[in-house]
Parts: structure tokens; sequence; C-alpha cells
């Protein structure tokens, strides 16, 4: 029974803790909720309760046994239950990953165990988008300042079609012996999604498989995990637009700025999960999330925002005041193959 | 019917007697001759629509439905709140638009090296499968549109982006500049928030007050990418 009462503390601290500080906090679909919150006023009111917050808790946890169980699989509104979510939530929840803090841990205070699919779906697809253009836009702005760049603005093809502008004399051979252009929203696309589904699947995956290890808040579901990559993803869209500004110490300071939030973002709704393990376990596990993530930033910088490559025989373009990722080689046998 | 003082149910008599006779005799409005059709005015109206549409002429089969086509143009045109996009859904003004574009975006080149336009399959394939993807996040987020009308209302608000691409491509007929640029960009603007207003006129009433915005970003973003693709188009 004490034990009980114990576990019962432990568990609706951080609830009580939320509610106190968000009064005011729009959950439409708040049944989940309201459970928690009767056992937090009888937790508040002292101990002589104590029967019924277990009776509460019970209810509580039967009430959501009963919702998960319903729709199968092949229903359409199981798949209707991810996108539960309203304007102001998804809202919420993108705020909440731009201002990652310490003590707040993404999952329990913004998602308050309703994953959507909605948010990472559809920042993961502008995001993609807003790469393939900005790339394409960074070329078109390259060539506004130095004409003699042949290009022809692009949506579909990649960078790597612009490749062929390469100095001098090798020109006619590295175009015939080049890779076939991939789309860059094809690209794009595959990288991000690739990222924000797999990577979160392979990290629930292992910390389900550490489960037994924890005995003090159970792992994210698969779902919260993917949410938290999505969101963490968003802070990248602004600085994907700013990196058209050619300016390269900004494009650096943006991107790092930007890994920094997201990475910080996770590694703090990560923290609590993790903490229990091991130590080496823990911080491995943490810089393996931070590397990869720092792996898509920089992967993504240089594959849609490539730096052309210099051409070191061709004063009159340098004599301009561009910054050097952009000079050119003068392409003549370039326009003969073209 | 002047037999009709026989007795009812006599089948020997001499006098030859038209068939059923004897029914009319049985009926007590004998005095209100039974004959004729009795028709319910609706259903004879559709058997004769039915028996209609198999023996007219081609031309008319075809015009009918441009007509309906031309209708709902219009009706993208100059949005207003009606319902007659979504009621009387067809699919042919999505299709005819789509193909338009897609021809219109596609490079005649077969060079792989050269081009840099999206084909023909791109567009298409872009065009409905993000049509697709969009109705089903609304379907998702709990809106009562059915699939087709929704794919239905999203292709024909691409006509203001055709008729965009129809003009950038007269302007491009022009000095290339960037006077060029700066109109084809105004114009592809415009007819963007065509596209977006009139889209939404139409999606917005079908979903939770609470989740529209939810259901329209997706719309905003599929035009933004077709709009791009129109912008950046360039002959060779």
């Amino acid at each position: 029974m004490a034990a009980a009462d114990e576990l019962a503390f432990h568990e609706f601290e951080e609830a009580t803790n939320l509610l106190a500080q968000t009064p005011n906090e729009a959950t439409p679909r708040g049944d989940q909720l309201v459970p928690q919150q009767h056992v937090a006023v009888a937790v508040d009111s002292g101990g002589s309760y104590g029967a019924e917050d277990e009776v509460e808790e019970s209810d509580k946890t039967a009430l959501l046994q009963e919702e998960k169980q319903q729709p199968g699989f092949w229903t359409f509104s199981y798949y209707q239950s991810f996108f539960d979510v309203d304007t102001s939530q998804v809202l919420d929840r993108i705020k909440g990953s731009l201002l990652p803090r310490p003590g707040h841990n993404f999952v329990r205070h913004h998602l308050r165990n309703r994953p959507d699919l909605y948010g990472p779906f559809w920042i993961c697809a502008t995001l993609a988008f807003v790469l393939a253009v900005t790339g394409n836009l960074t070329l078109v702005l390259a060539q506004r300042r130095d004409p003699s760049i042949h290009y022809s603005p692009q949506f579909h093809k990649g960078k790597r079609s612009g490749q062929g502008l390469v100095p001098g004399g090798g020109g006619s051979a590295m175009a015939q012996g080049r890779l076939p252009a991939l789309p860059a929203v094809t690209v794009a696309g595959t990288a991000i999604y690739c990222y924000a589904w797999l990577v979160p699947l392979a990290l629930w995956g292992f910390l389900q498989w550490r489960k037994g290890v924890r005995e003090r808040m159970g792992p994210y579901t698969f779902l919260e995990t993917v949410c938290v990559y999505g969101y963490s993803l968003f802070v990248f869209l602004p600085t994907v637009v700013l990196w058209l500004i050619p300016v390269p110490w900004l494009q650096w300071l943006s991107g790092a700025l930007a890994l920094a939030l997201s990475a910080a973002g996770l590694v703090f709704t990560l923290w609590p999960v993790v903490r229990e393990d091991t130590r080496l376990a823990a911080v491995l596990l943490l810089s393996v999330v931070v590397l990869l993530h720092a792996l898509l930033a920089t992967g993504c910088k240089f594959y849609f925002f490539q730096p052309l490559p210099l051409e070191p025989a061709a004063p009159p373009h340098q004599a301009t005041s561009q910054p050097p990722t952009v000079l050119l080689s003068p392409p003549p046998p370039r326009s003969a193959a073209a | 019917m002047a037999e009709a003082a026989e007795s009812p149910g006599d089948p020997g008599t001499a006098t030859p007697r038209p068939l059923f006779a004897g029914l009319s005799d049985i009926s007590i409005s004998q005095d209100i001759p039974v004959e004729g059709e009795i028709t319910i005015p609706m259903r004879s109206r559709i058997r004769e629509f039915d028996s209609s549409t198999l023996n007219e002429s081609v031309r008319n089969t075809i015009m009918r439905d441009l007509k309906a086509v031309g209708k709902k143009f219009m009706h993208v045109l100059y949005p207003r709140k009606s319902n007659t996009l979504l009621r009387d859904w067809d699919l042919w003004g999505p299709l005819i638009l789509c193909v338009t574009l897609a021809l219109m975006l596609q490079r005649g080149s077969v060079d792989s090296e050269k081009d840099g336009g999206p084909q023909f399959a791109e567009v298409f394939v872009i065009v409905w499968f993000g049509a697709v993807t969009i109705t089903l996040n609304s379907k998702l987020l709990g809106g009562n549109i059915s699939f087709f009308q929704s794919l239905c209302v999203l292709g024909y608000c691409i006509l203001p982006l055709t008729v965009a691409m129809l003009v950038c491509r007269l302007v491009l007929l022009a000095e290339p500049g960037p006077i060029n640029f700066m109109v084809r960009l105004f114009v592809v603007i415009v007819m963007f928030a065509w596209s977006i207003v009139a889209s939404t006129a139409f999606l917005a009433d079908s979903q939770p007050p609470n989740r529209k915005a939810l259901a329209v970003y997706p719309v905003f973003l599929f035009y933004f990418v077709i709009s791009w693709m129109i912008l950046t188009f360039t002959p060779q």
C-alpha cells in the first residue's frame, strides 16, 4: 500500500508540475488528462485519499487500454488517431522544439502522450522541397552575379548536372563520364524521410533492448520518437532559407546554431530515459544521436549548397567583389558540349 | 368498355371480349377509364434520360461534358461559396489541366544531359500524387469531404496556374532580362494566390474549425511547388 502510494507520487509529480505551470493550456481532447487532474488534486490534498488514488489510477489505465485497443490497424480510424491534433497543438509543439529547455522533456511536456504524425510528415516534406528550391536558387543567384555560368534554372535535376562546369580541357571528357543527374527533390526527400523515420526506429529499438535497466520512466513509443525527430527538424527550415545568403561565415554560423538547438532538443528529451543506464551506454547513445544529426546538416549543406569550384586562372572574375565560392571557369567546352 | 355489363370471371361467353376486359369490370372505377400509362413523373424522366444518352449523338455527349467542365472552370475563376464543384465532381477538368501543364512544362530534348526541366511524367506524377496526399491528409484530419471531391477541387484549382504558364510562355518569347523575370514573377504570384483562395473556398468548410490551417497548409505547399516549376521554366 505504501509502495503503491510512493509510485503514485512519483509518477504524477510531473503532471502536477505541468498543470501548475500551465493551468490555461488548451487540451481539447482532455479525457486522458481529466483523470490525471483528479489524481493530482487528490495527491495535493494529502495522503488520506490514498484509496481513491489507486482506484482512479486503475480507472485511468483501464480507460487508456480501452482507448488504445479499439481500432485495428487495417481500419482507417486507426490512422486517423495519429492525426488527432489541432492547429494550436501543432504550433505549440513546433515552438517547443525551437526552444529546448533543460528541464522540459519534449515528449512529456508537449506531446503529452498524444504523438501525431502530421508534424513529422509535413515538416519533412517542407524541408525536402525547401532544400531543393533554395539549392536551385543559389545557382540562379550565382549566375546573376557571374553571367558566364552556363546554367538554366532547374528544379528537378540536382546540382550535379551543374558539375559539368569544370575547368578547361577535361570539359567534354568529364561531361561524358559523369553520373546522370539525380533529381534534387528526390534526393532531398529520400534523405530526409529516411533520416526522420529510420533513425528513430533504430533508436527506439535500442531503447527497447535496454529497457530492463530502467525503473523510473518507461521508454518512449516509436511514434513519440518519430515525433521528437520530426519536430526537431523544424529549426532547419529557416536555416536553409538563410543559407541563400552567400556569406560563408553566416552560413556556417546559422548551421551551427540550428544544429545546436536541434540536437539540444533531442538530448534533453532522451536524457531522462537514458540516465539510468550505464554511463557508457548513455554517453555513447547521445553522442551517436548528435553525430547523426550533424551529418545530416552538413550533408545537406554540401550537397545542395555546394561551393562551385574555384578557378585559379580567371583574374577578371576575381577582380569583382564576389565571395570565392561562386567563381567559375569560363565554359567554352561546356557550351560546345551543350 | 361497352361489354362491362357481363359478369366478371366469365371467360366462356360467345362475344369476343378484349383482353383483360374482366379486370376493368372488377374495378370499382368502372366509370373512370383506367387505361393509359400510369407513370411517376421522376421515373419517366430518368428513363427518358437513360435511353436518350444511348441514342444521342456523340457531339451532344461531348458538349454536355465540356459544358460541365467549363462551368466548373468559371466557378474556379470566380470562387464563390457554391457547391457545384463538390456536388457534381468530375475528373475531366483536372486531367485536361494536368496534361496541358505537363506538356507545356516538359523539355523537348531527349538528351538527358542538357535538359533540366521536368519530363511529362514527372509533372503528372507530382500533380496527381500531390493531390492524393493532400486528400488523404485532409481525410485523416477528420474532414468530411470525399476522396474524389477533393481531387476534383484540387485539380480544378490548377487552372489559374495553367493560365500563368501560358502567359509565361508568351512573355518568354520577348527579350530575356530582369523585366521579363519581374513580369513572370508577378503573374505567377498572382495566380498562385488565386489558386489558394479558390481551393480554400471549397475545401476549408469541410474541416473542423480548429484544424483548418492544418488542412490548408499542404495545399499551399502543393501550389507553391507547381508555381516554382512554372517560374523556373526556361525554353531551350
